[in-house]
């Protein structure tokens, strides 16, 4: 990385002053900026793709921001849309944070909803204070089950994790749709894809307001201050993050890097798999449903996720608000795309852009950054 | 399970292994080009979405496979430009970005699809060749001489990409930028420029394999790709990097794939356990890249972007 601070010293000394002030005032929002730049820059794409189907992208994003914020209801919308992002996102802050990719959210989407269903069913008649931990629960083992096997591939057999997850998602997505036609299948529902009502006892209770806003959002809240304490005030967490800084060296200092790697997924798995359990019950079907592609139900959450985190700067405190702006851009995605009356795939191609311009924008994020810092430092020094 | 073991039906089983094994093929070869040079692309199957849709359109616009051919190896290239910016310039993390390319050729092709086509109109597709007496050859004819002028090409191209990567100025060229990038620039190669073309042509190798898909089958769908991509990249590592490697788990995939066809074809798994079947190729992809990885390394450089020091 260049640097730049040296030739700042050579020009004049107030100038400096005020630019190291600047930069000081700037250094906080570095790290959202740009990413939030650059999923505007996506959104002018995205504006000339609607210019091409004819509509006004004035209008259209006038009616994504409003969909997204624009009222309790929708703002409650955003949110539990939200929420699996969150889930997932924190996942991914551990699993990226050990350096392993995890590209398995949606496959541990789905296994947590599987073990979620499944749980709910085995015990309908548990009262409702018992019965919502267990689901949540069940979904965490499923999840992290999911998460564990390709970690324990990466470290012991030195399978390409970014590979293995991909194909455990096809495994996932063809299981789900093998349990949905057979053995959890609704009786008597013969075309659709879908488990029956699950248990009551099980929906995610509602939230005061009168909203669609359920627990989950506590639930995922609480999930990304785990994380965190996980992450930054934990043995176990500063272990990850050494192995995930250096190998070689968390090796030579008696560090178990294969078994960080195992567990980094299989807590990645489980945060994906909590995702896949509030989708279920905080759903409005309070069913498993598999039509449509996997796409459907997880609502490409496992994707999305990695977004969020990488918005959120890797941090799973951050990566709640990230969730929460990104989720606003989803869900007024989709209204806008019922205003403007354009097919939802538009939805799915923009939401690709964005993710190739915030990950684009991130190297450039790492430079402003270097700078910031180089010159607020230099303005401490004078 | 009797009726599966037939000499017409295991002979047809694997002829449709091969004309399966295509699409594979072309987008593996690229992908594996591509990788040489340090730079992993997952975005193949959004590519080969996005291939697809281009030869289908075409095709039925103009009636004219050839079009249609072109259309998708442009479409390829455009992707590649892209990609390349994405990756050589922007340095933006390969696995991730690969993801939003998936993702917008997902919902770009659908989209697409649904303005421009509506419901689904068949076209005509690729046809097999007829070789004269060669073709009629029993047993051999049908395995070998009866395919569509594509898959001759697709296998063509595994010794040509084999001779480029191994005895050409521009194969050494990309194997530096993919071992040793620093190395090569000392020697005047200019990393980023060969990365870039290995990119381009990586993509367009995987636009056309989308345009196969779509013409061999003659129509468009969402999702058409289902995974292909995916699997293509897992290739790469099946064949540790070598175009013969490759075609080998090509093949391999193309016949998995067409065993399954053929047997729900034959009654012989019905319903639900289809689903259970179509795990198959990635299950298999799993079990193999477990038995390969300890084998052979990948290229030192992949997934590093390169910048030069001053």
């Amino acid at each position: 990385m260049a640097r730049t601070a040296p030739q700042a010293d050579d020009t004049d000394a107030s100038g400096d002053v005020a630019v190291s002030r600047l930069a000081r005032l700037m250094r906080p929002f570095v790290g959202v900026a740009v990413p939030a730049f650059a999923a505007v820059a996506a959104l002018l794409v995205g504006a000339v793709m609607l210019l091409a189907f004819g509509a006004n992208p004035l209008v259209a994003y006038g009616e994504l921001v409003t969909g997204a914020f624009g009222s309790a209801d929708n703002l409650a919308d955003t949110a539990v849309r939200a929420m699996p992002l969150a889930l997932v996102g924190v996942g991914i802050c551990i699993a990226f944070r050990t350096d392993v990719i995890n590209i398995g959210g949606e496959g541990q989407i789905i296994l947590g909803a599987i073990a979620a269903t499944v749980t709910s069913m085995a015990f309908d008649d548990v009262p409702r204070v018992l019965l919502v931990p267990m689901v949540i629960v069940a979904g965490a083992i499923g999840g992290g089950f999911w998460g564990a096997i390709p970690g324990a591939l990466k470290a012991y057999a030195g399978v390409n994790e970014i590979l293995s997850t991909i194909m455990m998602n096809l495994v996932a997505f063809h299981f789900l749709s093998f349990l949905l036609q057979d053995l959890l299948i609704e009786p008597g529902a013969i075309k659709i894809q879908q488990t029956r009502r699950l248990s009551p006892n099980a929906d995610l209770p509602l939230l005061p307001g009168g909203t669609r806003l359920h627990i989950g959002v506590l639930i995922a809240i609480l999930v990304a201050v785990l994380g965190y304490l996980l992450l930054f005030r934990s043995a176990l967490g500063m272990r990850l993050r050494a192995v995930g800084h250096n190998q070689d060296a968390s090796q030579y200092a008696g560090m178990a890097v294969k078994k960080s790697v195992t567990q980094a997924l299989a807590f990645s798995g489980a945060c994906c798999g909590i995702a896949g359990a509030v989708l279920v019950f905080g759903s409005e079907s309070h069913r498993l449903i598999g039509e449509g592609g996997a796409a459907a139900f997880t609502q490409n959450a496992g994707f999305n996720g990695i977004v969020a985190a990488l918005f959120g700067a890797l941090h799973p405190i951050f990566t709640v608000p990230a969730s929460f702006l990104f989720g606003g851009m989803l869900t007024g995605g989709s209204d806008m795309q019922r205003a403007i009356q354009v097919p939802a795939a538009l939805v799915v191609a923009l939401n690709g852009v964005v993710v190739v311009f915030v990950v684009g924008s991130l190297r450039l994020r790492d430079r402003l950054r270097t700078w910031v810092g180089e010159v607020s430092s230099y303005g401490g020094r004078a | 399970m009797s009726d599966f073991f037939t000499v017409s039906v295991l002979v047809a089983t694997l002829a449709s292994g091969i004309r399966l094994a295509t699409p594979f093929l072309l987008s593996a070869l690229g992908e594996t080009i591509g990788q040489r040079a340090g730079v992993l692309n997952l975005g193949v199957e959004g590519v080969m979405l996005i291939g697809a849709y281009a030869a289908y359109i075409t095709a039925l616009r103009t009636g004219s496979v050839v079009a249609g051919v072109m259309a998708a190896m442009a479409a390829g290239a455009a992707m590649g430009v892209v990609y390349a910016f994405i990756t050589v310039v922007m340095h933006a993390t390969q696995g991730i970005s690969g993801i939003g390319i998936f993702l917008f050729g997902l919902g770009f092709t659908d989209l697409l699809f649904r303005q421009q086509v509506g419901t689904p109109v068949p076209i005509d597709g690729l046809r097999g060749l007829d070789m004269g007496g060669l073709s009629d050859l029993p047993v051999v004819g049908e395995l070998f001489f009866q395919h569509s002028a594509l898959t001759y090409v697709a296998f063509a191209l595994v010794p040509v990409v084999w001779f480029a990567m191994n005895r050409t100025t521009f194969g050494l060229n990309v194997r530096a930028v993919g071992e040793t990038p620093e190395a090569a620039d000392t020697l005047g190669v200019r990393v980023n420029v060969v990365r870039t073309q290995a990119i381009i042509i990586g993509n367009v190798m995987a636009g056309l394999a989308g345009g196969t898909l779509a013409l061999d089958v003659g129509i468009f769908q969402q999702n058409l790709t289902s995974g292909q991509g995916f699997i293509a990249v897992a290739l790469v590592y099946f064949g540790a990097w070598r175009s013969s490697g490759v075609m080998a788990g090509a093949l391999l995939f193309g016949v998995v794939s067409s065993t399954v066809l053929q047997l729900k074809t034959l009654g012989i798994i019905v319903g639900a356990n289809s689903t259970i079947a179509a795990m198959a190729p990635a299950i298999l992809t799993i079990v193999v890249l477990v038995l390969v990885s300890r084998r052979i390394g990948a290229p030192s450089a992949l997934t590093v972007p390169f910048e030069r020091d001053n």
